[in-house]
């Protein structure tokens, strides 16, 4: 059971490459890692929290009247963190901006809300957030490398404003260039890259089904050696 | 035996796919030669990039998808998309922006939408667009009209210019754009917009010595010359059947009307139809890239409506806009619009009764 949420959330029915939600953030914030890594953060610790509380309160709650009850635990959620990184990590606070109040907004939260957590015991669905949001977390990162990378010529510029003054040392400049590629920055970079990566989870799926699927054809060929002698 | 019943005309002569490119290749010979003489050889390192990366990309991508290499290259599109590209580049561009631009028309806007004839965009106005959003200094630095020049740029500079970023001499790009005078010279069209920018009325703008100094000599000069060069080799097209007239003419017909009203409205804010035709990419447009085959409509009635919108998107973004040429970002605009446009404008069959009236009333 939790194996199958971890390949679901990771990978199978990962929400930003399968399922395709919550893509307004993951395509506005991911002009860099550490953008993309505190959004990923921010989302999943709600997702955890969501799941979990949805789950709990699922026996008490009709049909008729779950999705203001589902929109109101996310909206409690998305108010902590807020908060919390309001305190906390106040320059990553301020480089989001809106996109952390709209969290309530992304549609993979109330989602795996309403497709998993309400049906689920509350470990399991708490489980199934934590990976969910890993693997939204996860593209949000990949992407903003990506992007980071092209448009800048640098990766985890900024550290320092999730981790802390040390943090600011992990900058790692890959290359310079008089010339800096701004579509990667702007928005239709976001679409291309999201379009490339959702093509190579494409290319890998199908690469393993073939391996699969070849390595059953031998089992049967196998069966007849010893026979004749 | 067998007899065949069929209307007229009895007797075709088809083209193929690769000589109807060829011919749009021999076209271009006026418009690259204009390019060269006024510009220098800059024009022609770029076409050589952008060519050999095309077709490399084309050859990579078709052999990803297990297609049949040849056939995809002897067509020569992966060739005249390269080549569009390469002319409508600032001559001395750095060799790596023009690689980037040559892959992403081939493999990103061609290829991944099913390769030749299924591609949305065109190939090379889409690159073009995806260059300038990304790279707009680079893709903002002409270099003066070679007459003007004071540092005339040969074969050897131009090489080592585009590669290393310095000449032979050890200006940079920058140096070598200064022009008489220690003056930056801007395109016509960005020195217009800069010029009205900064307060200055249309008259005045173009009043300025650098465009009338002399017939040959002049910054605009070199921009006619390479429209009218182009304009040439394109009605060879029409002549030949390889381009319908509807786009060039609709299109050249609404930036007329477009500029002829704004410069109507106030003629000291908005240039004349004249200099939208000579300036910037508006005859290589018509002619040339907004006629692609592919991502154009289909139809008459279309093809009048998606040239005439063109013009008039071109005049529009380059008055009101942020960036002073805006051919490209028409074509990709009314690209979009083909299917709907296409839609409905279908010619009705011969023969078939005007069914369309009776539904009329209904959307």
């Amino acid at each position: 059971m939790f194996k199958q949420l971890m390949i679901d959330g990771l990978w199978k029915n990962n929400p930003a490459l399968v399922q395709l939600l919550g893509l307004c953030p993951l395509l506005a914030v991911t002009s860099s890692v550490i953008n993309g890594l505190g959004l990923g953060l921010a989302t999943a610790l709600v997702l955890i929290g969501s799941n979990a509380t949805v789950s709990v309160i699922r026996h008490w709650v009709t049909s008729a009247i779950r999705i203001p009850v589902f929109v109101m635990i996310i909206a409690a959620f998305v108010t902590i963190i807020e908060l919390l990184m309001n305190a906390y990590t106040y320059e990553l606070y301020l480089a989001l901006g809106i996109f952390i109040p709209l969290i309530v907004t992304n549609c993979a939260i109330i989602g795996r809300a309403e497709a998993f957590a309400s049906k689920n015991p509350v470990s399991a669905s708490a489980f199934d957030g934590l990976m969910m949001g890993i693997g939204f977390t996860l593209i949000l990162v990949v992407l903003g490398g990506i992007r980071e990378v092209l448009g800048n010529g640098t990766l985890l510029n900024g550290a320092e404003r999730l981790f802390g003054a040390g943090a600011e040392s992990w900058k790692i400049t890959v290359f310079t260039s008089d010339y800096p590629f701004l579509l990667a920055i702007l928005p239709p970079g976001a679409f291309l890259g999201m379009g490339l990566l959702i093509a190579l989870k494409n290319i890998i799926d199908k690469k393993v089904a073939e391996k699969a699927a070849a390595s059953e054809t031998k089992t049967v060929v196998r069966a007849r050696v010893t026979a004749e002698s | 035996m067998k007899l065949v019943l069929s209307s007229s005309p009895h007797q075709h002569v088809r083209r193929t796919t690769d000589q109807v490119m060829r011919l749009v290749l021999y076209a271009m010979v006026p418009g690259v030669l204009a390019q060269l003489y006024f510009f220098g050889w800059g024009v022609i390192v770029q076409m050589l990039i952008a060519l050999i990366t095309a077709v490399l990309t084309e050859a990579a991508i078709v052999t990803l998808r297990k297609r049949d290499i040849m056939q995809a290259l002897q067509d020569y599109s992966a060739v005249v998309t390269a080549l569009l590209l390469a002319v409508s580049l600032p001559p001395l561009l750095p060799w790596w922006i023009t690689m980037t631009g040559s892959f992403f028309a081939i493999a990103i806007v061609k290829q991944l939408y099913g390769g030749l004839g299924f591609n949305l965009f065109n190939p090379a106005m889409a690159a073009y667009v995806m260059l300038l959003i990304s790279f707009p200094a680079a893709m903002s630095s002409w270099i003066p009209p070679a007459e003007l020049a004071s540092h005339a740029v040969g074969l050897s500079d131009a090489l080592s210019v585009i590669f290393t970023g310095f000449n032979s001499a050890g200006y940079d790009l920058n140096q070598l754009r200064f022009g008489v005078d220690g003056v930056t010279m801007a395109t016509p069209l960005d020195f217009v917009k800069t010029q009205l920018g900064q307060g200055y009325t249309y008259s005045e703008a173009i009043g300025q010595a650098q465009f009338t100094d002399s017939l040959w000599s002049s910054a605009s000069a070199g921009w006619t010359g390479v429209a009218l060069a182009y304009a040439l080799g394109g009605i060879v097209l029409i002549q030949q059947r390889i381009i319908s007239w509807h786009i060039p003419l609709s299109l050249i017909a609404g930036v007329a009307v477009t500029a002829t009203f704004l410069s109507m409205l106030n003629s000291d804010l908005y240039g004349s139809a004249l200099f939208h035709w000579f300036n910037g990419a508006v005859m290589i447009g018509a002619f040339f890239i907004a006629t692609d085959p592919v991502s154009a409509s289909t139809t008459p009635k279309g093809r009048l409506i998606f040239g005439a919108a063109i013009g008039f998107w071109t005049v529009i973004i380059r008055t009101f806009g942020g960036y002073p040429d805006a051919i490209a970002f028409s074509v990709v605009i009314m690209n979009m619009a083909v299917p709907l446009i296409d839609y409905y404008t279908q010619p009705t069959v011969y023969g078939a009764k005007r069914a369309v009236k009776q539904t009329e009333g209904e959307p």
